[in-house]
């Protein structure tokens, strides 16, 4: 018993060594004091925030040119600001984005200078203050130390509105939006939250030009055709309850995971019987990156090679970040799908 | 089968009636797995395609349907529900404890942990060692269990199933700490804890085959030693078996069993303590009987179980560990109530 005993401790010291050098990484940003955190970790100091975010409307990518800045210092008449019920006193400076997707709106707008820091999934755009912080996890404390006046995130698992509200920090939640007109809505709520209205109805409405002029220009040869969304390789696919499928339904395209979702979960898990006799027109397939999943392997699956998708080289792959992040890269899914619908085999299968 | 040396006790040998049922129970179960499923397949045409091979008028998508989804789906049912069934016969016979079952032991939550920390800190391994990472991690748990177990306080039911249970926490917490550190890898272990009898057709079949087969055969071969054991460590002693060489033996057996099934299926709770004692309130409590009825017994319930988590809410699926729980829960319950009449 006594060796036994032995043993096990080695093993556990062993593993606690081995996890102290992972959690060593991620320490510095969770016990830095809060006076030094946002100097060491940030390259924009919120003094000069404002500044910045000047400079940075021109070479933001979908921003618009003639932009109005003379809100952008001293008092701004709009705030207080009341965004979806979460009071913003003051016209923040110092935003923590924990929404890949609200990073990629507040970049969009020119309101990139006020973001002090984004959460680890924030890949875009890459002038984005980048830090460990965990949108899935988030550490109060870590997320405090910043010493933000705006923290943006996309779920609460529980405390993060009550805790940081309790030290004065406003927090807007923007859930995963169901629908592109969410998406907007979103956009429009962060232009407010942050102080640049004008400029997220600019890139609304862009966003709503190009998107129509997309759908006019691929949109005829989509009616009639079904698709099935892979959102990974257990065959969890999207309902057109979803952002993604509206993103589809922008087509006419039809979905065949509506009919395995009854309750409206919006991510039905399908059986492969189903997806082979359903037999879709075409198949987009994300979790390339995770799953490695690709067209080849598609094809090579048990069954698949009888799928008309697949004969006539209908496999699309989505870019997770794409399908997942309802900013205002939407374009280029509702592009990447339009594009699919173009270079289908226009005769034949129907 | 083997005879055994003659005891002149019927009771205690193998009941071919019984085992004549079990494994009608089987054929049926399979039938009804291969007849049935969210694709509307005609049965006639199945069954033809089957006696025939291939002279029936099923369509190209239908025959991929049948023989590379449906079919290798019923056989990995079948050797997963067999495995985790046979694995509970044994542990409770070498245990002396009803409750012991793969689950409740923490063996499933040891290979769970073996597997995961295979998957999350070497992506680029085979999958084909994934059942032997998983029974490094389940041969640690069912060790740690017993030894702790035994030091609560000798053979009570109650403190084995108390160190199972911690030991399954302590392992389950492990893997979710390794989770959090690998979160790239979370989707795909998340989806094999719930339980899943995956699409990847003859691939998991093979991969169970090899295991099955030595698991299999060594588990039965031991059941009329288990019988032995049943009455004690020193009688058994006495009687000239060594009970820890055999009882190491079916430990490790019946363990490599769980984690190769946990391996390709997932953490599927409850089969294999439901299936051996429905089958001992049948049969009767001896383990030459129970233990190669259980397996053909479990082979049939988790055929059936899939074929709910396939059809139930058809065409989307339900984790095959959600049908069996479901049924598994209450049914544990049961026995927790009536285990006084088991526990010396």
């Amino acid at each position: 018993m006594r060796i036994k005993h032995l043993l096990l401790l080695v093993v556990l010291l062993a593993f606690g060594a081995a996890c102290g050098s992972q959690a060593e990484e991620i320490a510095p940003a969770e016990t830095v004091p809060a006076e030094t955190a946002p100097a060491t970790a940030q390259s924009a100091p919120p003094t000069t925030a404002a500044e910045v975010s000047t400079t940075e409307v021109s070479t933001t990518e979908v921003s618009t040119t003639g932009v109005s800045t003379t809100a952008a210092e001293g008092e701004d008449p709009e705030f207080p600001a009341t965004v979806n019920g979460v009071v913003i006193p003051e016209k923040p400076t110092a935003i923590v984005s924990m929404s890949p997707t609200a990073t990629e709106v507040l970049f969009a707008i020119g309101a990139g200078g006020q973001v002090i820091a984004v959460d680890a999934a924030s890949d875009y755009p890459p002038e984005a203050p980048v830090t460990d912080l965990s949108g899935f996890q988030p550490n109060l404390e870590a997320v405090a130390s910043y010493r933000p006046d705006l923290v943006v995130i996309s779920w609460d698992p529980g405390e993060v509105e009550a805790g940081l509200g309790a030290l004065g920090i406003p927090v807007l939640i923007q859930t995963p939006a169901q629908s592109i007109e969410d998406a907007y809505l979103q956009m429009l709520q962060l232009g407010d939250a942050a102080g640049r209205r004008t400029e997220a109805e600019e890139l609304v409405s862009s966003i709503r030009e190009e998107i129509e002029g997309l759908v006019g220009e691929y949109g005829a040869p989509g009616s009639g055709l079904t698709y099935y969304h892979e959102v990974d390789d257990t065959l969890f696919s999207a309902a057109s309850n979803t952002f993604i499928g509206s993103v589809y339904a922008l087509f006419g395209l039809e979905n065949i995971a509506d009919s395995a979702d009854p309750l409206g979960s919006g991510y039905p898990q399908l059986s492969a019987e189903y997806i082979l006799e359903t037999d879709p027109h075409l198949i987009f397939f994300g979790c390339a990156l995770w799953c490695g999943t690709t067209a080849e392997n598609i094809a090579e699956r048990p069954g698949w090679s009888t799928l008309r998708a697949v004969a006539g080289g209908a496999l699309v792959e989505v870019d997770d970040d794409l399908s997942s992040r309802w900013g205002p890269r939407l374009i280029e899914f509702v592009r990447l799908v339009g594009e699919a619908l173009a270079a289908r085999p226009p005769a034949g299968e129907q | 089968m083997t005879t055994g040396p003659p005891s002149g006790l019927e009771a205690v040998r193998l009941r071919w009636g019984w085992m004549g049922a079990a494994l009608g129970l089987l054929a049926a179960s399979a039938l009804a797995g291969i007849v049935i499923g969210p694709a509307g397949l005609d049965p006639r045409q199945v069954i033809g395609e089957l006696v025939g091979g291939g002279q029936t008028s099923l369509s190209e998508t239908h025959r991929a349907i049948l023989w590379e989804i449906r079919l290798p789906r019923v056989v990995l049912g079948g050797l997963v529900g067999g495995l985790l069934s046979l694995a509970g016969a044994s542990y409770q016979g070498i245990f002396r404890n009803p409750l012991a079952d793969p689950y409740l032991l923490g063996v499933a939550a040891g290979g769970g942990l073996g597997a995961t920390a295979v998957i999350a800190l070497i992506p680029s391994a085979d999958p084909r060692l994934l059942p032997l990472a998983a029974f490094a991690g389940a041969l640690a748990a069912v060790v740690l269990t017993y030894a702790v177990g035994r030091s609560m306080g000798g053979r009570s039911a109650v403190s084995l199933i108390l160190a199972g249970v911690a030991v399954a926490a302590f392992f389950t917490a492990l893997q979710t700490f390794l989770l959090q550190r690998n979160a790239d890898t979370i989707r795909q272990v998340y989806s094999w804890i719930l339980g899943q009898l995956s699409t990847t057709g003859w691939g998991e079949v093979a991969i169970l085959v090899p295991y099955a087969a030595v698991c299999g055969t060594a588990l039965v071969l031991h059941r009329r030693l288990l019988d032995v054991m049943s009455v004690g460590d020193e009688e058994a002693d006495s009687l000239g078996v060594s009970s820890a060489r055999v009882r190491g033996a079916v430990v490790v057996f019946a363990t490599l069993a769980t984690a190769a099934a946990v391996s390709v299926s997932g953490l599927i709770a409850f089969v294999g303590l439901v299936v051996p004692h429905t089958v001992r309130l049948v049969v009767g409590v001896s383990y030459r009987s129970l233990v190669p009825i259980s397996a053909v017994t479990g082979a049939a319930f988790l055929i059936l179980a899939d074929l709910a988590a396939r059809t139930a809410a058809s065409p989307a699926e339900l984790p095959i560990g959600v049908v069996t729980a479901f049924i598994g829960a209450p049914f544990f319950m049961a026995v927790l109530r009536t285990t006084r009449r088991y526990v010396a």
